[in-house]
């Protein structure tokens, strides 16, 4: 049997009680006491996650832009030094092997985050297609990555690394901030990014401060969260996760998630295929659907009309703070409706939803 | 530490059954509420339905699991706790409590002696918690 990694965290993470589970090769913590609640003090105050499993490498040198633009979908020339962007890795059939954040920290130096799933994968991909002499240097080991995230999770930070310029960093922006602990003085980087709908700051820094920094943000204010609540939170916010909303076999063209393609760049790999399935219309798009029955549409899930099959769920949750459940589904274009009402068979029976884009999932959550 | 009162009797799907004569109160234990997490949806049966001997009677969902609810004994359903259906949070905050799930009037109360005694299903769910 494989050998489950384990994150700077860890030894924080079984004290606190956490319930661990294997997820991507790494053992994670799903939950530390309740999914909801954890889920419910992001949407009203703040949460933390360890999220240290995802894949971190850096691309430096004069050659690294121009891989970045042949091997991601969105335009990385756009990105002025200390911003960051949401982008995909695409096939040359379209389909996405990845979604991903590009950090450009100098005009040749980048950071990627990727999926801890798809890392292997991911790495292996950028490797075969660098130029001589441009190598990826992971540091997904050496480092911690804790999101905080909620309505108070810059002020918590704020107070956490005494730093008032955490309040000046811009939305998909990032800064270096000093941290002193025990006498170690580092450097985290802090990006305005997250996963959940809520703002928030997602952390970087070197693994023998991993302890201490989880802490002093618990201690400030930010409720430990496990991959459960972070499931539930993206959900709701109608956020994509490989394997369920994407993957190899998906476009951006029908995950609607052309806003982080930029077909005018130039050349990139998938491009091509990418701008044929854009012209013929995609024949199923990935929406949303919200639903007052408490049975929870599950990935697979057959979604019906008039009888009819128009779809399968890709994602769901219920919903706590209206009691509702929200859930993702790709959708035949022709049925595909905001508005519409259609049925969802839940084991052996059928719950009425209604078609909602994924941009208004997350007042629903609210 | 899941809790397993001694007053009641326990079956190897996690449910526990309070004896009051010849109606038995069903619910399910704290160790299977723990395992389950917060609970969202419970399909319960309607009064009235004939129930047999470990037959499925329902379900109880949480956010990331269904699981399938089996009757520790034969009879009918005299009540369902209604309360709960839109509270199900009850279940796993007083799962022995005002958590419990149905009444059934026994068909056959020699079934009983099949259930575990508090210890012998604590043993039973620790042992199987791996």
């Amino acid at each position: 049997m494989e050998t489950l990694r384990l994150t700077p965290l860890h030894a924080v993470h079984n004290n606190l009680g956490a319930r661990m589970v294997p997820f991507a090769g790494w053992q994670m913590p799903v939950m530390y006491t309740s999914i909801l609640e954890e889920a419910r003090a992001v949407r009203t105050s703040c949460g933390m996650f360890d999220i240290s499993h995802m894949g971190r490498f850096y691309l430096e040198g004069p050659h690294a832009l121009e891989l970045l633009q042949r091997t991601t979908t969105n335009d990385v020339s756009s990105l002025a030094p200390g911003a960051a962007q949401y982008s995909l890795i695409a096939n040359p059939d379209g389909g996405i092997i990845d979604d991903i954040i590009v950090y450009r920290i100098s005009e040749s130096k980048f950071l990627v985050v990727i999926n801890a799933s798809n890392s292997d994968k991911d790495i292996a991909w950028f490797k075969s297609h660098a130029m001589s002499g441009l190598e990826p240097q992971v540091v997904t080991s050496e480092t911690v990555m804790i999101a905080v995230q909620g309505p108070h999770a810059i002020d918590v930070v704020s107070r956490a690394l005494n730093s008032q310029e955490v309040r000046r960093i811009e939305r998909f922006c990032f800064s270096n901030l000093s941290f002193e602990t025990s006498g170690i003085k580092t450097v985290i980087t802090a990006c305005r990014t997250g996963y959940t709908g809520e703002d928030g700051l997602e952390l970087i820094a070197p693994a023998d401060v991993a302890e201490s920094l989880w802490t002093i943000l618990q201690q400030q204010g930010a409720l430990p969260c496990g991959l459960g609540a972070r499931d539930t939170l993206r959900i709701e916010a109608g956020y994509p996760l490989y394997g369920h909303e994407i993957d190899d076999n998906t476009s951006p063209v029908e995950a609607l998630l052309m806003w982080a393609v930029s077909l005018t760049k130039g050349d990139f790999i998938g491009r091509d295929a990418i701008a044929r399935l854009k012209a013929a219309k995609p024949s199923r798009k990935l929406l949303g659907l919200k639903s007052i029955q408490r049975m929870q549409p599950r990935q697979g899930y057959t979604l019906f009309s008039n009888g009819e099959k128009i779809g399968l769920i890709t994602s769901g949750t219920f919903s706590p703070a209206h009691n509702l459940t929200l859930a993702m589904a790709y959708i035949d274009s022709k049925a595909a409706t905001p508005g519409a009402v259609v049925q969802i068979q839940v084991r052996d029976k059928f719950v009425d939803a209604e078609i909602i884009p994924k941009k208004a999932m997350l007042q629903c959550a609210r | 530490m899941a809790t397993t009162p001694e007053d009641l009797k326990y079956s190897k799907t996690h449910e526990w059954v309070r004896v009051e004569g010849s109606v038995v109160t069903i619910g399910i234990t704290d160790h299977a509420q723990a395992e389950l997490g917060d609970i969202t949806y419970l399909d319960l049966p309607e009064p009235g339905r004939v129930l047999q001997y470990d037959g499925q009677f329902g379900e109880v969902e949480s956010v990331k699991a269904v699981s399938e609810l089996f009757s520790p004994v034969s009879g009918t359903v005299t009540e369902i706790n209604s309360e709960i259906v839109d509270h199900t949070e009850v279940v796993n905050e007083d799962p022995f409590g005002n958590g419990w799930l149905i009444k059934v009037e026994l068909s056959d109360p020699s079934e009983l002696t099949q259930l575990m005694t508090a210890e012998d299903y604590l043993k039973f769910a620790e042992a199987g918690a791996h």
